[in-house]
């Protein structure tokens, strides 16, 4: 060993091929610490960064995934929500439309049933009315066209039958009359 | 400029030699000398270790710019060195030497480019040799241990393809070539051209020094050529210090990916 090193590393062999032996120690002993330190401290260091962010960014990129997923579904539950929002309101426009419709008919028919029964009351009443003023109109015609008959005539009709017959012919001669008048007419 | 001890007051001019690099030791003990060379290589581990543990520190997910490199740099080691060469089931156990290997590498190289320290501490053979050892034990043992003595053996002296005639003639210089000057190259490699590059420096500065300060007049003239000559040698030099880690840590990658590969 020693006759490599000749005199230490002042003054080295004019080889430079020879080596100093101490040189080669150190540089091995070197070598070797660091290695050590990078097999130690340096590779986990930077594998596990890595590692890290390689974890890092896939998991942001699975989360954005995720989220992307998400607002698919909630968009495909609004959409269903609107569709069937929609389906339900128009099944309640037509309801209601209906149901207007069967209203507005129901009040219809019962207004018509109504005026019916107001005309009819009506007519009942006129004629009720018509045939009372008739029957009072053939009575008290026929007494004061007997009495007037009589003090022009001069003579009392006391007698109540044939009064009552003269007046009847006379009213039908004034029926047949209007009746002539209206066909006429 | 350590070349100032070896021009002579005459006037001759005297080319620096390789015992120039070497500077008295800082202190001795008995046989062992400390020296600038040792400190600088001690350095480099905590100049390595330092820069990537403090850039790593924060752990950060997003990576401040000086995190940024220090990955960068991890990354190259592990994925261009580590991972495409040696595969992807295979790498992970040799990352960190790999890493080591450059980065130790680079660092001691660069050395040789800072001002004052200007000394790439693999222009002194030993450092390369204690490396390409390291290095040579590390890919033979990992051969011996994935594929047993014998088949090592053969897969490193037994090309498959080749016609049977031919083993007797090419097996003693696989065999020569893989164990004998794969290692040697793998150091010399680095030791010449680290030596190479700093002699050229030296040579280059040690003249331009001498045409100033020993010749005057039209060496000034000269010297303008000479500085710019050592110039370029110098961003040359840069170039080559961090080329030549790659390729030590790379051939280190080769071989173990020969190692590690089923068969050739």
């Amino acid at each position: 060993m020693t006759f490599l090193a000749n005199d230490g590393g002042s003054h080295a062999a004019s080889n430079p091929l020879i080596p100093n032996v101490w040189e080669i120690g150190i540089t091995a002993v070197g070598f070797l610490l660091l290695l050590f330190i990078v097999t130690k401290y340096v590779v986990p260091a930077f594998e596990k960064t890595y590692q890290d962010r390689k974890e890092a960014i896939e998991g942001g990129l699975a989360k954005a995934e995720k989220a992307q997923a998400e607002a698919a579904a909630a968009r495909d539950e609004y959409t269903q929500q609107l569709e069937s929002a929609r389906l339900e309101a128009q099944k309640i426009r037509e309801d209601a439309r209906a149901e207007g419709e069967a209203i507005i008919a129901e009040s219809k028919a019962r207004a018509t049933a109504e005026a019916t029964r107001i005309t009819e009351t009506a007519q009942k009443t006129i004629e009720a009315e018509r045939t009372a003023a008739a029957i009072s109109l053939h009575r008290e015609v026929g007494s004061l066209a007997t009495t007037l008959a009589g003090k022009i005539v001069g003579e009392a009709l006391t007698d109540d039958e044939r009064s009552s017959r003269v007046v009847d012919r006379f009213l039908a001669d004034l029926e047949a009359e209007k009746q002539n008048a209206g066909a006429t007419r | 400029m350590n070349a100032n001890g070896s021009v002579l007051a005459e006037g001759a001019y005297v080319p620096p030699t390789p015992a120039d690099m070497h500077l008295p030791d800082i202190f001795t003990l008995g046989e062992f000398g400390f020296g600038k060379q040792m400190l600088l290589v001690l350095l480099s581990v905590v100049i390595v270790s330092w820069f990537f543990l403090g850039a790593i520190r924060k752990r950060a997910m997003v990576p401040s710019r000086t995190q940024f490199i220090a990955e960068s740099g991890y990354m190259f080691a592990r994925n261009s060195l580590g991972k495409e060469l040696l595969g992807v089931q295979h790498f992970k156990p040799f990352v960190p030497i790999l890493f080591t290997s450059f980065f130790f590498i680079l660092v001691n190289n660069l050395y040789g480019s800072i001002p004052l320290i200007q000394l790439p501490t693999f222009s002194h053979a030993g450092s390369a040799y204690a490396l390409a050892g390291i290095a040579y034990l590390t890919w033979v043992g990992v051969g011996i241990k994935r594929h047993g003595l014998g088949k090592f053996f053969k897969d490193l002296t037994m090309p498959s393809g080749v016609p049977g005639w031919i083993y007797p003639i090419l097996v003693p210089i696989e065999f020569f070539s893989n164990l004998f000057i794969r290692p040697v190259t793998h150091a010399l490699r680095l030791f010449a051209t680290m030596f190479g590059g700093h002699m050229a420096i030296m040579v280059a500065a040690s003249l331009t020094e001498y045409l100033i300060v020993q010749m005057g007049g039209i060496g000034y003239l000269v010297a303008v050529g000479s500085g710019a000559l050592g110039l370029f040698l110098f961003f040359l030099e840069l170039m080559i210090q961090c080329i030549q880690a790659y390729v030590f840590a790379l051939l280190f990658a080769v071989y173990l990916q020969g190692s590690l590969s089923e068969g050739h």
